[in-house]
């Protein structure tokens, strides 16, 4: 029986992927040809989704897209269970351009597998991890993860392995892993495609950290902006909870690590680990103070490893092949690859994991294509709504933690987002404001009132009233913000306004040499 | 706005309660069951919650105002959200918000006088490769034009 690929990625859904799908099963029935529609992740190649595929005698997956319902006749009268022609045929997956040049390791097997198929993870390396994890020492897991240089995907690249270390020496009658699902950041869907595309991936990452902590039951906080995650990973825990991944018994070891996701309500600030925590016992989501690090009390006062999506997916990888196989990727103190996102205003929007060191100028153009809109990129934001904002004259910055932490930017959790020319950054300098407004938790004053205040100051200088003390005004500001807030939201705001005052002082009526002389 | 009067909306209340009561830490549970149930989380039900979960009716209003996704009222019959983050803003979306906004006669939070359709923002639905997103009622649209709005509301024109 033929198969056919159909991604039930939520972009390639509202791409049009499921009317697609219900196309290929109708028309497969009105020629009385036999298919079986598997339902798998995206490859990431968004401007080509929905993206079908079809295994070619020998074994090679050939590609289509971007297909639409009304293509669909045609393909199968152009022989689409044996690959054949078609002016949508974009040949075999593993010689496309922009997937060949990448260093898919995390996201190996998203848009290859069922995502929901335990046999398909199985026959593609899943579980593989979890077995030798089992057969080494708790410590030994931890120091593998050490070794490998994995850092914290979510934004802040804290070294794993010793988050994990603090947790396994701290005594206690219950430990917690809890993933940190809440990926909110503008420009950013790596966390969302993975769980979509390989939940069990995740599943098998969160379990090794069970184990390696001692740690017996695990939360996936899951944002609820993300329902068809939440679906992809429901089943996939239901799955692997009945074939003895997951359990009082996992895989016979004795060992117990249970499971479930929980969802947030919208508020941004839950991305923030203690916030995250505080929502996960059923409260507001107030920041909390630290020390104590959650690695020590964190859930339900206990210690607690939280992680980002991309860095427990990545821990498989790094237990089946050894910690030296993801070392060897990267540069300088950032080992092993990163899923960057390319968003915005790019003519090719998508996933690209590649290795750290490549720049930003080779993501936007080679892979990115420039522009959607065809005009000049203006402004580039990385890392999320608290990135800075780098100039078209900055592109050709190394994707690594330190040489963006030496410009005052942030790689973050991987997130580009292009702007063109007609982008006006005074206009976005109010809005990072604004949205730290809406989202301030309100415990600390610098980002409670300083967010209200910072879009008011942007509006006196836009409106041209006593711009230059306006300006200083609104930098001392961002001090305050970034020297006095409790967590990241108040604290790095100030990063895509103070950048966009630099970069682009007459979006804001201001002279540049005032502005250099103020900054 | 549900009647507390109502024994069924009562019943739904006490239902969701029962239901999550025993899990650790179960406040925001408890009310993302009622809303799920209800469409919102009636002030009445707010003493309610409180009395069952041992906490003041403070802290549960406190926590039904913060989040969000959480509502005191009812919304329309259809719901649609619109991203307003960085990656949509870069391919139009301050423009498509103003249009949505003017097309349905409505700012953020409120509803049509035929009580059809809310208009909640949105801060990203992970589609940033195919900016700008909405969705209404869940369904995720993406690379959305104001002609494709229009086009999509005439889908759920009453």
């Amino acid at each position: 029986m033929t198969r056919i690929f159909v991604p039930r990625d939520a972009t390639a859904v509202a791409r049009g992927a499921d009317r697609v799908a219900a196309a290929i099963a109708a028309e497969a029935k009105r020629r009385g040809e036999p298919v079986q529609i598997v339902r798998n992740g995206s490859r990431g190649l968004f401007w080509l989704e929905p993206m079908i595929e079809v295994t070619e005698q020998g074994g090679r997956r050939i590609a289509y897209g971007p297909v639409a319902e009304a293509d669909v006749p045609a393909l199968f009268a152009a022989g689409l269970g044996s690959g054949g022609a078609h002016r949508l045929r974009l040949g075999p997956v593993e010689e496309i351009d922009w997937l060949r040049r990448q260093e898919r390791l995390t996201f190996a097997r998203v848009g290859l597998t069922d995502p929901v198929s335990l046999d398909d993870y199985l026959a593609h390396g899943g579980y593989r991890g979890l077995r030798r994890a089992l057969d080494m020492a708790p410590a030994d897991v931890v120091a593998a993860v050490t070794a490998s240089g994995l850092r914290g995907r979510g934004g802040a690249a804290f070294p794993t392995g010793i988050k994990w270390k603090t947790t396994l020496d701290t005594a206690a009658d219950q430990k917690y892993v809890v993933c940190n699902a809440d990926e909110g950041d503008s420009g950013t869907f790596s966390d969302r495609m993975l769980m979509e595309g390989d939940p069990f991936c995740l599943i098998e990452g969160m379990t090794i950290a069970g184990l390696a902590v001692g740690a017996t039951h695990g939360y996936i906080y899951l944002r609820s902006e993300y329902p068809h995650a939440h679906a992809a990973l429901e089943q996939a825990i239901a799955v692997a909870r009945a074939a003895g991944y997951l359990g009082d018994d996992v895989l016979g070891s004795g060992k117990a690590f249970a499971l479930e996701v929980r969802l947030g309500a919208g508020a941004y600030i839950c991305g923030e680990e203690t916030a995250m925590l505080e929502s996960l016992e059923g409260k507001r989501g107030m920041v909390r103070f630290k020390p104590p690090l959650p690695a020590v009390q964190g859930l339900f006062g206990k210690p607690t490893v939280v992680n980002n999506v991309i860095t427990l997916a990545a821990v498989p990888l790094i237990l089946e092949r050894g910690a030296e196989f993801y070392r060897d990727y990267g540069m300088g103190r950032s080992r092993g690859t990163l899923p960057f996102q390319l968003a915005g205003n790019v003519r090719r929007g998508g996933l690209v994991e590649k290795a750290f060191g490549l720049t930003l100028r080779e993501l936007i153009e080679d892979f990115g294509g420039g522009t959607a809109s065809g005009r000049p990129v203006h402004a580039v934001q990385v890392g999320g709504p608290l990135g800075a904002y780098l100039p078209a004259s900055k592109l050709d910055i190394a994707l690594d933690y330190e040489a963006f932490a030496a410009v005052g930017a942030m790689l973050g959790h991987g997130g580009v987002v292009v702007f063109d020319d007609t982008v006006d950054m005074a206009h976005m300098a109010r809005y990072a404001m604004e949205f730290c407004a809406h989202e301030s938790c309100g415990k600390c004053t610098p980002c409670r009132i300083g967010s209200t205040r910072g879009a008011e100051v942007i509006d006196r200088i836009v409106a041209g009233r006593d711009r230059r003390a306006n300006e200083i005004l609104l930098r001392d500001l961002c001090d305050t913000m970034v020297s006095g807030s409790l967590c990241a939201l108040g604290g790095m705001t100030p990063f895509p306004v103070v950048s966009a005052l630099d970069h682009f002082p007459e979006d804001f009526g201001l002279a540049r040499e005032s502005a250099h002389a103020a900054g | 706005m549900t009647h507390p009067d109502e024994p069924s909306a009562r019943a739904t209340v006490e239902r969701a309660i029962a239901a999550t009561r025993d899990l650790p830490g179960p406040l925001l549970g408890t009310l993302q069951a009622i809303q799920r149930e209800l469409g919102h989380v009636p002030d009445w039900a707010v003493p309610m919650v409180a009395t069952a979960l041992n906490l003041s009716r403070a802290e549960v209003h406190g926590t039904l105002t913060f989040y969000h996704d959480l509502r005191g009222t009812p919304p329309g019959r259809h719901v649609v959200r619109v991203c307003r983050a960085e990656s949509c803003q870069a391919m139009n979306g301050a423009r498509l918000e103003q249009h949505i906004k003017s097309r349905l006669g409505i700012d953020y939070h409120q509803t049509t006088a035929d009580g059809a359709l809310t208009l909640e923002p949105a801060y990203c639905f992970g589609h940033c490769a195919c900016s700008p997103a909405i969705t209404i009622d869940n369904e995720p649209h993406v690379g959305v034009t104001p002609e494709r709005f229009d086009a999509l509301l005439e889908g759920f024109a009453q």
